[in-house]
């Protein structure tokens, strides 16, 4: 049997994190992870992250993965790849399976950071091939480059659903339908803007009646449900699809701590079972610590810091570090991840309805049941505001904490002051030069460049799009609402890469003055489409 | 449909995918191509198989569901062993890839 | 919770009884329910009596499931059910593997 200082299982964000921090203490650290790659589920997250610079915002989460490898090996960290801990126990104790072979260790501290599993429902069909995890699409394209389906349904619309849906689009599938049996939109408004403004229907409290098909999926029927989530006769969908994606939730994977003895308990505010822990994510079992998602179910970038505080705690813990000097270090970790669980999105405020920002204004109700701020919303928000010249449109109108915006505008057009949660409003005083930094640096896709008027009755409106393939300038087609509607005719004016706005492409469209506050998206005429 | 539908060759933000060398695999009996390393459940979603096993009690036609080795669904008979997870097995040159009925390679009579 | 005395009430026919649940071992809605009724008020007696959660994936996609089908019958909160005992080996491992313990270190 060998002995490490310390063994992470899992080397997903907060397991790296953790071993990391642990290793600059001078621990000897094993991560094990069952996976031929490691990261965890990093690498399936292609979208620019939230938050702010200490965060690691407007990186995309794959990037955010290579980092962090990177950061291990120079810290020297071991990782073992195709490891399956298949048991902990008492005395910190694992046993390993590793090719063919079983192996033991021992550790005087564990921090395990196995994630989570995907939630399921059921509904007559849910076994059909076809019917797949949210995760397994992300899988199938982001990592093998192989499209899911060609006609996607996605149930759930909280953050996984509606990333995924949004990731399904630009791996050249089609969503039918968000689906999603709450009342309201669980995820962000600005993740699902997005989606919404290229066309895909949201269908809030509905769910699936039944997935058709013998040998695989070939449609779909929703209906509408009641107050009670029963079936509403009469409100039947049909949908041909080929592919329904499951987006319902995660459950910590916490079998193994409950396997070492660790106290658990059952709660629904952090996804289900999990170990009771203090601040530093020790469990009951002096040693055995916690990280991430498998602690309660959180983003990536709680996942990364609560692995982080993990880390040191260990070090204190078996005497590689002072307590005065980890105190320091914890205290700004903690204020990090304090400021991640802040907003309408907090942990805390799971499952309510907010009916207006931290500003006091009224919260777009049509965002949170149709997936995009109706016309007659935008306008209450502080980044939407009407000015001559070209000018950031910011349609950011919830309070999440994120303020990459702020910081990439050269200009200071852009303010969010020093809450991270407050709405990005425009400073009347600056000059906007239209850069577009702004509008590829918002995580949320959410920023748009207007220019009401360039001339003969047109106005200019510059968009994020991360589809292919790109329009050219002189492409000629429609232009979008939020609602994914056509508005108008809308021909392209340019196309901007940079290096700088990682694959974020910068789509300047022309449109009639009148549509500057309503065109929000560009679909290129294709001969014979109506 | 052919198979490079299924694929993703350039992607908006991941740019062109990268894969291994391309190799033949036996999907019952039938030669199919994927490319080496893949999950040999990414090379059959590829080439259209959705139907990996069928269910030992209720006969029932399972396929790729988690995709990443949790859930056993997308379990077939690879080179004569049954219950192989295809979304974490590798693709091999020359592999033989069987629907699995049950717990065997054998439709049941 | 363990008071077998207590009245849950007879077994109810659904509409959905025929509903797969534990995937792998293709337990139904119905068996569950009627499981319950058949006195088995526990996680670990319906694993034991059905074979739920007891198939290839180990219970990793229907324990939530199973659990709250069980505390609905009973009447309960899926909360106050205590999940199903954790045991290695984590994942599907065949026996050879399990025998084959390794002596020296890696």
């Amino acid at each position: 049997m060998k002995r490490y200082d310390l063994i992470v299982i899992g080397a997903g964000p907060a397991g790296l994190s953790a071993a990391i921090e642990a290793a600059s203490k001078g621990l000897k650290v094993v991560v094990f992870d069952e996976n031929d790659r490691p990261g965890g589920q990093l690498f399936k997250q292609i979208h620019k992250f939230f938050g702010s610079k200490e965060h690691k915002a407007k990186i995309r989460g794959f990037r955010i993965g290579q980092q962090l490898l990177e950061e291990a090996d120079k810290a020297g960290v071991e990782v073992v790849l195709g490891a399956v801990v298949e048991g902990l126990y008492l005395d910190k104790e694992i046993t390993v399976k590793i090719g063919e072979t079983l192996y033991h260790y021992k550790g005087d501290a564990i921090i395990a950071a196995t994630g989570a599993s995907e939630n399921m429902v059921t509904f007559p069909g849910w076994t059909l091939p076809g019917v797949i995890g949210a995760g397994a699409a992300q899988t199938m394209m982001n990592l093998h480059g192989v499209k899911p389906g060609n006609k996607v349904l996605m149930l759930g619309t909280g953050n996984v659903g509606l990333v995924v849906s949004f990731q399904l689009l630009q791996s050249g599938c089609e969503v039918a339908a968000l689906v999603d049996a709450a009342p309201r939109i669980g995820g962000y408004g600005v993740h699902a803007a997005k989606v919404a403004r290229t066309g895909v229907p949201f269908f809030l409290s509905h769910t699936i009646v039944k997935a058709e098909g013998t040998n695989c999926v070939t449609g779909v029927t929703i209906a509408q449900v009641d107050d009670h989530f029963q079936f509403i006769p009469g409100t039947e969908k049909h949908f041909d699809v080929d592919t329904i994606c499951l987006a319902v939730g995660l459950s910590p994977m916490s079998q193994l701590l409950k396997m070492a003895g660790c106290q658990m308990e059952d709660n629904p505010a952090r996804g289900g079972q999990v170990p009771i822990c203090d601040e530093n994510g020790q469990t009951s079992v002096p040693g055995i610590f916690v990280a991430g998602d498998v602690s309660g179910i959180e983003e990536a970038s709680s996942a990364m810091i609560e692995g982080r505080i993990a880390g040191l705690a260990a070090a204190e813990y078996l005497g590689y570090a002072e307590k005065s000097e980890v105190s320091k270090e914890k205290a700004v970790m903690e204020g990090q991840l304090e400021s991640l669980r802040q907003g309408m999105f907090a942990p805390g405020n799971k499952g309510k309805k907010i009916e207006q920002t931290q500003e006091g204004i009224p919260v777009s109700e049509n965002l949170l049941t149709r997936g995009f701020v109706a016309d007659d919303e935008i306008m209450r928000f502080p980044g939407v505001t009407k000015k001559a010249g070209v000018h950031p449109v910011m349609e950011c109108t919830q309070n999440i904490p994120c303020n990459p915006c702020q910081d990439a505008c050269p200009k200071g057009c852009i303010s969010i002051g020093s809450h991270i949660t407050a709405l990005p409003a425009v400073n009347e005083s600056a000059q906007c030069i239209g850069c577009g930094m702004c509008v590829a640096a918002c995580s949320g896709q959410a920023i748009f460049l207007v220019d009401e008027q360039i001339g003969g009755g047109f106005a200019s409106v510059t968009l994020p799009y991360e589809f292919l393939p790109l329009p050219k300038a002189g492409d000629k087609g429609a232009a979008l609402g939020r609602g994914g509607q056509k508005v108008c005719d809308a021909q392209v004016i340019s196309v901007k890469t940079a290096k700088a706005f990682d694959k974020t492409a910068l789509l300047t469209i022309k449109v009639p003055s009148e549509m500057a506050m309503q065109a929000r998206f560009f679909k290129k005429e294709v001969a014979g489409d109506e | 449909m052919a198979d490079e539908a299924r694929r993703i060759d350039v992607h908006p933000i991941l740019g062109e995918i990268e894969k291994g060398k391309q190799v033949a695999f036996t999907y019952d009996g039938q030669t199919l191509y994927g490319y080496e390393g893949e999950p040999v459940a990414a090379a059959l979603k590829a080439a259209g198989v959705m139907v990996h096993r069928y269910t030992k009690r209720q006969h029932k036609p399972r396929g790729i569901f988690c995709a990443i080795g949790r859930c056993t669904d997308c379990v077939m008979v690879i080179d004569g062993k049954p219950n192989v997870r295809t979304c974490v097995t590798p693709l091999r040159e020359g592999m033989d890839v069987r629907t699995q009925y049950g717990v065997s390679a054998q439709k049941e009579v | 919770m363990n008071d077998r005395s207590r009245d849950i009430g007879p077994f109810v026919p659904a509409p959905d009884d025929d509903m797969i649940i534990c995937r792998c071992e293709e337990i139904t809605k119905g068996e569950i329910r009627q499981a319950v009724h058949d006195g088995m008020f526990t996680l670990t007696e319906i694993r034991r009596y059905l074979r739920t959660g007891m198939g290839l994936c180990q219970g990793q996609t229907c324990s939530k499931l199973v659990k709250s089908i069980v505390a609905k019958e009973l009447k309960v909160s899926p909360a106050c059910l205590e999940p199903a005992t954790s045991r290695a080996p984590m994942r599907p491992t065949e026996m050879y593997i399990l025998g084959n313990e390794a002596k020296e270190v890696r």
